[in-house]
């Protein structure tokens, strides 16, 4: 049985085309399993590579690098919260902020909520100092930023 | 604006920015956009690259090299493909530019990408995004969308026999990336580790081939270049010591992006040259509460700290440096306001810089690893004295002005450490004198 549906499969040879060559596709695949699955498995790391023609540990080396994958296992609740707290939201309550949430939700960053339905991770600068603290929810930027205004955003 | 500096300036950059449809191709075209483009393809290559030259146009992105000259080190006569790489991945501290530049107005990015294109002869240009721009991206695939719709991108474009792709590829959250090289080896999609220079991308980058990388506003400028002169765009700015050979001035207008203790954070578009007093009094609405500013950060945090006595140095491309920082960086100002502890400043940036090193080389791993474990000892009260000299001796050894790493990450982590503890150094002997804690929450995490 395979990890990755057929559209996907094709999805990821789509790439093909915009580099000169297939290991380059690596990021973009990643992504889009990641979008689908909120997790890259071992065996979907095969497949992968397989897609690729490279070793499954060429995926997991590259993937293991970069601070935005989750493996199979921590895999991200339904909705993945980054709090920044470098510098500039530092200064504007940023570290506050996300400790406050932690302690709202009760998990530590990095970490999901009982009911599976929200992930907390600490950001490094995601470049909205402008609105300071801000927030990345899945890819969309929010600004100025308060517990109770995350909590509105996130829980609705 | 109505302040008193900004009476005769008036935007080029974000000119667009908070129109009605500003990022659509059509009002785009409807403000003069793509006759620049036009006019381009109309020059010769060499034409290009001397206009560029002749402007004294330096990169945005934070090392300032001359765009002009990056673009003449490409060899002469090269058979297949050349590539650009636009770097698209903001991540140094308090910079928001090209998020701005991008959701904005990305016709005005891309006409300049696809000149400078045209001028390299490359015929593939990847648009390397952070993946946090997630809005970014959307405008950016939309509008390079209407370009192959209108004849702006493909094969031929606008009837002059030059093709080109634009693909965008999205990074995963790694500061390394920014990197011209790192952001190389991670488009190739592998771990973004910097590679040794030379050769340098010019000879041999992306896919081991002819590349150019360049930043999102360098690329943004030049439409504007073309359009109206190498000698309008030097009308702007500082210019050239004529006692320093080295320097190459600082003509055009900047994006100065500023953040932290101010009443008006914000984006502004100026001439190179202003000061951060101007910046913080005139277009931040000053330090907030009614505050002086302690510290100010020029150009993001690995360019280091200005201490209240130097926020009349100019943010030139030389200015920066005057004053003991590493230079101007991407022109990020960080406003730290006199409440504010330099021990938790400066833990902040070496905690940055610990998470942000790629671990490839052994004394930037292992110094901005063991310079954040310091400042822990200090922030819990537990710090020696004879700490702070291990910090400078720390600082001093990691990064390339001292040769010990392959990129410019650890002079980046040693900059802080060596601006706060030269000029803010009683500060950190009374906090570990008296024993102090620090009071920001203490959190654990995962990475």
């Amino acid at each position: 049985m395979s990890e990755l549906s057929d559209e996907i499969k094709q999805k990821i040879r789509d790439h093909f085309v915009r580099y000169p060559t297939k290991q380059a596709v690596t990021l973009p695949a990643l992504h889009m399993v990641h979008d689908q699955k909120r997790c890259v498995s071992n065996k979907a790391m095969e497949e992968i590579a397989e897609i690729l023609e490279l070793a499954p540990s060429q995926i997991h080396d590259t993937l293991s690098f970069y601070g935005y994958f989750r493996t199979e296992e921590a895999p991200l609740g339904e909705t993945r919260v980054w709090i920044c707290r470098s510098l500039p939201c530092m200064l504007r309550g940023g570290e506050q902020l996300l400790s406050e949430l932690c302690s709202r939700w009760g998990i530590q960053p990095g970490e999901t909520t009982a009911d599976g339905k929200i992930t907390l991770e600490l950001a490094e600068c995601l470049g909205a100092c402008d609105g300071a603290p801000c927030m990345l929810v899945g890819d969309e930027l929010s600004l100025r930023m308060t517990a109770d205004s995350v909590e509105q955003q996130v829980r609705g | 604006m109505d302040t008193k500096n900004s009476t005769k300036f008036e935007p080029i950059l974000l000119s667009r920015v908070g129109r009605p449809n500003s990022t659509s191709l059509e009002s785009y075209r409807a403000d003069g956009g793509y006759t620049a483009l036009g006019k381009a393809l109309k020059m010769s290559q060499p034409q290009i690259i001397d206009l560029v030259k002749a402007s004294g146009l330096r990169g945005r992105g934070g090392a300032g090299f001359p765009t002009g000259m990056k673009w003449s080190f490409l060899p002469p006569n090269v058979t297949g493909p050349i590539y650009m790489c636009i770097n698209g991945d903001e991540s140094e501290p308090g910079t928001f530019n090209n998020r701005i530049l991008i959701e904005e107005d990305p016709h005005q990015v891309l006409e300049g990408i696809v000149i400078g294109c045209y001028a390299t002869r490359a015929t593939t240009a990847y648009f390397y995004l952070r993946y946090e721009y997630g809005r970014c991206y959307r405008t950016l695939q939309k509008a390079v969308d209407e370009m192959y719709a209108a004849g702006l991108l493909g094969q031929n474009i606008l009837g002059s026999g030059y093709g080109l792709d634009i693909h965008l590829h999205r990074g995963a959250c790694a500061y390394i990336c920014g990197e011209e090289t790192g952001l190389i080896e991670s488009l190739e999609g592998k771990r973004a580790w910097p590679r040794i220079k030379p050769p340098f991308p010019a000879i041999e980058g992306a896919f081991r081939r002819p590349t150019v990388v360049n930043n999102v506003e360098t690329m943004a400028c030049v439409p504007h270049i073309v359009n109206r002169g190498a000698e309008w765009f030097q009308s702007m700015g500082v210019p050239k010591d004529p006692n320093n050979p080295r320097d190459a001035g600082s003509y055009g207008p900047k994006l100065y992006c500023i953040s932290g203790h101010v009443n008006k954070p914000g984006l502004v578009e100026l001439p190179m040259g202003i000061s951060a007093r101007e910046l913080i009094d005139d277009y931040a609405g000053g330090v907030w509460n009614g505050r002086k500013a302690k510290a100010v950060v020029p150009g993001g945090i690995s360019m280091g700290f200005m201490s209240a006595d130097e926020l009349d140095t100019p943010l030139d491309f030389a200015g920066p440096g005057r004053v003991g920082c590493l230079g101007l960086g991407t022109a990020a100002v960080i406003v730290i306001d006199d409440q504010t502890s330099m021990v938790d400043v400066l833990y902040n940036t070496c905690r940055f810089f610990a998470h942000e090193s790629c671990g490839q080389c052994t004394p930037c791993r292992e110094g901005t690893a063991w310079s954040t474990k310091i400042l822990e000892r200090i922030r819990s009260g537990h710090g020696k004295l004879s700490d702070l000299d291990l910090l400078l001796e720390i600082s001093n050894s990691i990064g390339t002005i001292p040769g010990t790493t392959i990129c410019g990450l650890a002079d980046g982590a040693a900059w802080p450490i060596k601006n706060a503890l030269t000029k803010f150094r009683p500060e950190f002997e009374e906090y570990i004198r008296s024993g102090r804690k620090s009071e920001a929450p203490q959190l654990a995490g995962a990475h």
